[in-house]
């Protein structure tokens, strides 16, 4: 039935297709890429997995005055505030960074409006929305009566302590207007050392975020109980925000959160099943590669006259 | 004029394409413009044009019977035909571009002495002497330039092609770019970025793309100026010698003025419009080449007026006189003009004018005087710029586009809406926000007043502004740029292909339009003209009738002819070509001993040796060649320089057998008969015209005997014959019957008369002649009156038969195209029978195939031939309804014809209701006398119904415009694309037409090559031009089309969902720079690579399987289906690149940077590894261009990164160190990019495509081949 004589004449002259051969490359090459996905995937999601189940984090909320007592590890922990509904990142590019960087741009407020200048026309330093609501709650760890040191050296990036933030620009001018935003700042101490600072200007992505307060790096036991003196000074009632303190360990994979591992493990998982797929078809139903046949022209014989 | 020069050597300045409509003057030889003058309205055209039209149709029906004389009115009226048909489908701005073909066909036409004609000429006359005594006219003082320009209105002869100067630049350049819409986009949305409540971005950083995109254009701009000004430089400083104060003086060009008298030598390059006054020759006659004006590489003549060539020498010029002339106008083909001079008034024509950029050849020195100098010459104002052509793929993006702004606009709408309903709900907050204030707090000046703040439906109006802002990229702006780019790498390739060079004529491919590359992906309907373009137009002559016997069956070269070779040895010079002679006729001539026979094969030869305009150029045999007769010593060269390549072969023909024209002035050749050199005086010549289709000469011999010498069409000539006795009818009778083998073998043929002529007669038409060939006016149909008192009465003498080679490989390109799907038309000027063999021999016909031949010569006959072809052939119409009943017919005409039936089982499955319904494949022939009526009636639908239905479709006899005509039929009715290919100057309009225009670079000159999209050099590589270029170029650009689309949604969308998280507030977690580079350097070089350089499948497969071009046309690479599913893809794709990272550092102490660096660099990712997975052919420059796009995005990332005073310092730094980072980014690429892959592969597998297929058979082959080189190897 099939009248492949006036065009399929041609085909003939193509290497015949023994279909030993000529299944394979396609078929293998797609079984393969999902058996290495599925291969990578599933080790790096379990590793992921039982690396975020070994952090401990204790989260209590604390501004609506509630507050549990805490498990702890035997790690060393690290102290996060966490701040919830924030309201956004809105303008968070209300902020000088030259002037932050440099003695010399200390004058350099632009940007940074409404908190740019004092009434006296005097440039405050550092400048902008985002300095001005710096984080000001502070905590206080006991643990069996005996308070627990909290280290709040080296919670800022290196680089920012060392290159971003100047040694030589000091505070100024901070919090002198009629409404506080947030924390003051020591005028005695450059803005390098000033590290809630530094933190805090490094603006969070999230609307729920948290912030690296200090460490604790005597090692705690579990099931020991952790008395915390909170001075509850940052107003978040205002716009309805959330704050939590946050004890917890750190591993590799950084802060507790399985959903890279189960993730991965999802997508391994997936990948593996494709490629058992993939392979009963290729038992099942092979195609022959580069079989002329198929061409659309000799499957419909007469679609082109 | 050497190619440095300006004039045509710019790739922008196009032939000397003449715009008929603009034309302020009348014309004798314009038949509906006449009536126009220069301050018509439009409105009154309109009112001209349709009253004769009306007028042409009446008349054709009174005349149906005449066939002859309804022929020759084919072109006459055509013109008026195809302006009302095709008025309403088009904007005017194409037909102008029409003119061209009109004028080149009719300009030695014109009506013949026919009511319509009549009535307009009338007119013309009118409006011809109007004109010239109008205030109107231009006046020119022969030798004053000052008191010719003393109101300073005239150019000098200084041009500028160059389109700036220094100072006015960058003004006008950047005026010139703004027209550009992208650009007024991205100066609309760089303008919102600078207003203080919208600031998205840095100010200066938006406006990069711009600066840098503006810039870019204007260095290219400005280089290719200044080499126009280097060449307008080079044009202006060449030197002429002028008249000044009674002595010819070097003179540099651009001070020549109007009015100056110049006198230029051989080989020189006329420096304006000049008005010729005297030459070297005495009668004076001079020859020009018009190479670079209409490309034609022949000689013309001109003349200077009898009246002053006697006032003219070599070495005075004591003239003064006034000429009057119209207005500078583009028309290369018409001046009118009259002048006065020793107080004797005679007007000027276009032959009596040189024009800027011929030269000046074969006559030793000419002088004129400048009429028209610099810009207002006719060359000058012919070089505008074509009309340039979009892509369809273009138009069908734009479409999308429009989708991608309706996406931006709701997108923008929902920030808008999100941040008014934010508003309103935290309204009372608002002043005491940390980050969100409405007015100063502050005590002070400014206390209580509003900052930043401007009421709710303004804030949401601004976010809506700043939205568009921060999503602008959605409009992918920069893809105009990419394309543009690609489109120049493909060419590059296309051009460099050197199985498109063509080793014989040294030519290239050539791209001329850079728009439409891809275009050539999707032709389905291919327009051929035939001389030149599937033939060689290398005449042959290979047949001969004379007397009724029929020669030329068995040829021999003239050299082993031994009947030959005694009148050859007399022979002192040689032929620059050789062709054969048949002895049988050789032997006629010289020792036949019946009388009459050898009388007339001596007029025969003597006709055709001098009835024609063929100039003969003797050059001395030096070259090699020329010199293969060595022991007659001296040796003569003859080259003949015609205007028509038949005449040329004519000519050599008589050469080779005894009759060799030798010299032709304008008052006597020279024709050396074996040997004898005869001089005859040649009394007039009446030119060939379309309209008459013959010519002749009037010629007396040394014994004063006086005879008409004609060659014409068998159409023309037939009529004109004289009745004479039984013997002559069957000698009549013999030569049709030759002819109609010669055209049935696709010669073309051309028949031979003569008579003497009485004393009386000749007196009568010379003073007609006389009379004819000095009227101020009309003298076109006035000598056409003329030749009709001696072209009559003839005796028959007999008929050539003129080969006109097939191309190379034509049939087999022809077949290919065929089976790719493509529709080959011809459309040719020739005789249907010269057509049909013509077909046959190029495989476009054959033998099983149903011929259906219309050609009527009224418009009810035509109809019904149409009407029934359509019911035999049960053609299926366009409209619906009919679709039951011709179903019914096909199964009727199945049956019957069994043989065919199995053919017709299947239905298409694609593209169904435009195949042909039919079990036959059908042939139509259709001549250009039914194509007037069809064209101009109600039957268009009818033919277009029966055309498409045909496998082919031959148009013979077809004027130029006909031929557009048939391409706009194709055009307006389907989507089709179709593609015209031609090499002459009656394939322009055509070319034009079409969707894409191929010029061939041939023998007709270059004035086709001008129009052109593309040229190239034979035929036969438009097989590997579509089949090959087309296929990839398409693909590759509907690919990128896609991608690059897709490219910039998921990077808007990514930016989208974040800013639904941020309270509305459009904040970019990335930062200004990532935004703007992401399109112009992270991710834009391998889409540019890939463009050029990606082959879905190699040039062999593509040529072995024509069939895989379907895909084009089909739109498979590019269509609304493939957008939308590419749309859903990025939706998805942005999801996981947005929510992934949300998710793995939910609840962590992420800053905004890092987040963004993140998302920069997974997004630059992504995008790369999407476009790797889509590659099908990696070369190393490939690799290079998508993973040095990746490190170039790490390398810009790590520089951004280690200024201090950016607020994102040494992120990425800190991110590399961390895990986390590395494996979410692998989890977005595997997760983004795992249904498209998985899709990808179970449609490769279950519905595998025609390409995917044959990629695969490309694959088993190439693996084939490497398994077994090993082996060989090895063992």
């Amino acid at each position: 039935m099939m009248d492949m004589s006036p065009v399929g004449g041609k085909e003939g002259q193509s290497p015949p297709n023994s279909k030993k051969t000529s299944k394979k490359p396609k078929c293998m090459y797609v079984i393969s890429t999902f058996t290495v996905i599925g291969i990578i995937f599933i080790p790096v999601g379990l590793a992921s997995l039982f690396s975020s189940e070994k952090v401990e984090e204790a989260v209590f909320r604390y501004d609506d005055t509630c507050l549990p007592s805490s498990n702890a590890d035997n790690a060393v922990a690290y102290i996060k505030s966490a701040t919830t509904n924030k309201t956004c990142t809105h303008k968070w590019t209300s902020r000088n960074d030259k002037q932050l960087w440099n003695k010399a741009s200390e004058g350099d407020t632009s940007n940074c409006n409404p908190e740019d200048k004092t009434k006296g026309n005097a440039p405050i330093v550092p400048c902008g929305l985002i300095a001005w609501s710096l984080f000001n709650d502070t905590y206080k760890f006991s643990m069996n009566n005996k308070d627990l040191t909290v280290n709040k050296k080296n919670i800022a990036w290196s680089s920012d302590r060392g290159s971003k933030f100047g040694p030589d620009v000091y505070p100024k001018n901070f919090q002198s207007g009629e409404l506080i935003g947030g924390g003051k700042l020591d005028e005695s101490i450059p803005l390098s050392e000033q590290e809630d600072l530094i933190v805090w200007m490094r603006t969070a992505a999230l609307p729920t975020f948290r912030k690296l307060y200090g460490k604790i790096e005597a090692d705690l036991e579990a099931n020991s109980e952790i008395d915390i003196v909170i001075q509850n000074n940052y107003n978040t009632y205002e716009f309805g925000g959330k704050k939590n303190l946050v004890l917890s360990t750190t591993t590799w994979i950084g802060g507790k959160n399985p959903f890279l591992g189960m993730a991965y493990l999802v997508v391994g998982g997936l990948s593996l099943f494709c490629a058992i797929g993939f392979i009963l078809l290729y038992v099942i139903k092979p195609r022959p590669l580069g079989d002329p046949s198929y061409l659309s022209w000799n499957r419909n014989p007469g679609i082109l006259k | 004029m050497s190619s440095d020069q300006p004039l045509l050597s710019e790739p922008d300045l196009v032939p000397p394409v003449i715009h008929h409509r603009h034309r302020k003057s009348g014309s004798r030889t314009s038949f509906f413009e006449v009536a126009a003058d220069s301050s018509t309205t439009d409105h009154h055209r309109e009112v001209v044009l349709a009253k004769d039209c009306s007028f042409h149709s009446a008349f054709c029906n009174n005349n149906n019977n005449s066939g002859i004389s309804s022929s020759s009115l084919t072109e006459a009226q055509n013109p008026d035909s195809e302006f009302r048909l095709e008025c309403p489908t088009r904007e005017r701005g194409l037909l102008r571009s029409w003119g061209a073909m009109e004028l080149h066909e009719i300009s030695t036409a014109s009506a013949v002495t026919t009511a319509p004609s009549r009535r307009i000429h009338h007119k013309s006359v009118q409006f011809d002497e109007q004109i010239l005594h109008d205030d109107n006219a231009r006046l020119i003082y022969i030798n004053d330039p000052k008191k010719t320009n003393d109101k300073y209105e005239f150019t000098g002869n200084e041009i500028r092609t160059s389109r700036y100067t220094f100072i006015t630049f960058l003004p006008k350049n950047l005026f010139i770019q703004f027209h550009r819409v992208a650009y007024l986009y991205f100066l609309a949305i760089a303008a919102l970025n600078q207003l203080p409540p919208l600031a998205v971005f840095g100010r200066t950083v938006s406006l990069f793309p711009l600066l840098f995109v503006l810039c870019v254009t204007a260095i290219k701009d400005g280089y290719e100026d200044w080499r126009r000004h280097r060449s307008d430089n080079n044009e202006n400083n060449r030197e002429s010698l002028v008249l000044q104060s009674s002595d010819f003086r070097s003179k540099v060009w651009k001070k020549i003025q109007a009015g100056e008298v110049v006198k230029i030598f051989a080989d020189e390059t006329i420096p304006a419009d000049m008005v010729l006054l005297g030459t070297s020759d005495p009668s004076g006659l001079a020859y020009i080449q018009t190479m670079n004006l209409d490309g034609e590489s022949n000689l013309k003549t001109r003349y200077a007026k009898q009246e002053t060539t006697s006032a003219v020498s070599s070495e005075v010029c004591d003239i003064a006189g006034i000429i009057r002339c119209e207005q500078p106008n583009r028309n290369i083909y018409e001046f009118t003009a009259n002048m006065e001079f020793n107080g004797i008034k005679f007007s000027l024509s276009q032959s009596n004018i040189v024009l800027r950029g011929c030269q000046l050849k074969n006559t030793d020195w000419i002088i004129g005087v400048v009429v028209y100098a610099g810009q207002e010459t006719k060359a000058m104002l012919n070089s505008a710029a074509s009309p340039s052509k979009r892509s369809r793929l273009e138009g069908y993006m734009n479409r999308e586009t429009l989708w991608l702004s309706i996406f931006l606009f709701i997108m923008c709408l929902v920030v808008a809406l999100g941040m008014c309903l934010w508003l309103v709900r935290h309204k009372n907050q608002l002043d005491t926000l940390p980050y969100y204030r409405k007015r100063y707090i502050n005590k002070g000046p400014e206390y209580g007043k509003k900052y930043k703040y401007y009421g709710i439906p303004m804030e949401a109006f601004f976010s809506f502004l700043s939205s568009v802002i921060v999503f602008q990229i959605m409009i992918p702006i920069s893809l105009y740029i990419t394309m543009e780019l690609v489109r120049l790498g493909q060419s590059y390739f296309m051009i460099e292909d050197m199985h498109m060079y063509d080793a014989s004529s040294g030519s290239r491919f050539q791209c001329r339009s850079l728009n439409i590359n891809e275009d050539l992906g999707q032709i389905r309907y291919v327009f051929s003209d035939k001389t030149g373009t599937l033939t060689e137009n290398k005449m042959e002559f290979r047949r001969a009738s004379v007397h009724g016997d029929n020669y030329g069956s068995s040829l021999l070269a003239a050299d082993d002819s031994s009947a030959a070779t005694d009148v050859i040895l007399k022979r002192r010079w040689k032929l620059k070509s050789e062709i054969s002679v048949d002895p049988k006729l050789m032997s006629v001539l010289h020792k036949n001993p019946n009388r009459d026979e050898r009388v007339v094969a001596h007029e025969f030869f003597l006709t055709l040796a001098a009835c024609n305009t063929v100039i003969p150029i003797l050059t001395d045999g030096e070259f090699s060649g020329c010199g293969t007769s060595e022991s007659t010593g001296y040796v003569e060269c003859i080259d003949y320089q015609g205007e028509s390549p038949d005449e040329q072969a004519l000519v050599s023909a008589a050469s080779a057998y005894g009759y060799t024209l030798f010299e032709r002035t304008s008052g006597h050749i020279v024709i050396d008969i074996n040997g004898e050199k005869l001089r005859l005086d040649v009394l007039g010549l009446h030119e060939f015209d379309s309209v008459r289709k013959r010519m002749s000469v009037v010629i007396r011999f040394p014994d004063n005997a006086v005879k008409v010498l004609v060659k014409g069409a068998d159409t023309s000539m037939f009529s004109i014959l004289a009745n004479g006795s039984e013997s002559h009818n069957s000698l009549l009778h013999a030569t049709q019957s030759h002819l109609t083998e010669y055209s049935s073998q696709g010669l073309r043929t051309l028949v031979v008369a003569s008579r003497s002529l009485s004393d009386a007669e000749l007196e009568e038409w010379q003073s007609r002649y006389g009379e004819a060939s000095t009227a101020l006016t009309d003298r076109a149909s006035k000598l056409r009156q003329a030749a009709a008192l001696i072209e009559c009465n003839l005796n028959l003498l007999g008929a050539t038969g003129i080969e006109d080679k097939l191309q190379e490989g034509v049939p087999e390109a022809i077949e290919s195209l065929r089976q790719a799907g493509i529709k080959v038309w011809v459309l040719t000027g020739d005789k249907q029978e010269t057509a049909i063999s013509i077909g046959l021999s190029c495989k476009l016909l054959s033998a099983d195939m149903q011929q259906i031949v219309i050609n009527g010569t009224s418009e009810e006959e035509c109809g019904n031939l149409l009407g029934d072809a359509i019911a035999k052939y049960g053609v299926r119409s366009s409209s619906r309804g009919h679709q039951n009943l011709n179903n019914k017919t096909n199964a009727d005409h199945g049956n019957i014809d069994i043989s065919n039936s199995s053919k017709s089982m299947s239905l298409p499955k694609w593209n169904p209701g435009k195949e042909e319904g039919t079990t036959t494949p059908l042939a139509l022939i259709i001549d250009g006398n039914s194509l007037v009526y069809i064209l101009e009636k109600e039957l268009e639908s009818e033919l277009f119904d029966l055309a498409t239905s045909c496998k082919v479709v031959l148009c013979c006899r077809v004027a130029p415009l006909q031929k557009a005509g048939i391409v706009d039929l194709i055009k307006s009715r389907t989507d089709d694309m179709t593609l015209a290919i031609g090499d002459g100057a009656n394939d322009v309009s055509m070319i034009q037409m079409a969707d894409v225009g191929v010029g061939i670079c041939g023998q007709e000159g270059r004035q086709a090559v001008m129009a052109s999209d593309f040229a190239m050099g034979q035929f036969r590589f438009l097989k590997r031009l579509l089949l090959v270029h087309g296929h990839w170029n398409y693909h590759r650009v509907g690919y990128l089309v896609l991608y690059n689309f897709y490219r910039n949604a998921v990077f808007v969308l990514m930016l989208f969902w974040y800013i639904l998280c941020t309270a509305f507030s459009t904040t970019s977690a990335l930062t200004d720079w990532s935004s703007v580079f992401y399109s112009v350097l992270y991710t834009s070089v391998p889409t540019i690579f890939v463009g050029i350089l990606d082959k879905d499948l190699s040039h062999k497969t593509l040529l072995q399987y024509p069939k895989l071009y379907s895909t084009g046309y089909r739109q498979e690479a590019y269509n609304m289906q493939l957008f939308w599913i590419t749309m859903i893809d990025t939706v998805w794709q942005s999801l996981v690149l947005f929510y992934a990272p949300l998710f793995t550092y939910k609840d962590s102490s992420i800053d905004i940077w890092s987040m963004g660096s993140l998302w920069t660099i997974a997004v630059v990712i992504l995008v790369n590894a999407h476009l790797a997975m889509d590659i099908n052919r990696w070369l190393l420059i490939t690799h290079y261009a998508v993973w040095g796009s990746i490190i170039t995005t790490y390398g810009c990332m790590v520089i951004l990164d280690s200024i201090p005073v950016f607020p994102n310092f040494w992120t990425i730094y800190h991110l590399a160190k961390s895990p986390t980072y590395w494996i979410t980014i692998l989890l977005i690429i595997v997760v983004a990019l795992l249904p498209r892959f998985t899709c990808k592969v179970v449609w490769q597998i279950f519905w595998p495509s025609d390409i995917q297929i044959a990629r695969e058979a490309e694959l088993m082959r190439r693996r084939h081949d490497r398994l077994q080189s090993r082996h060989q190897g090895s063992s």
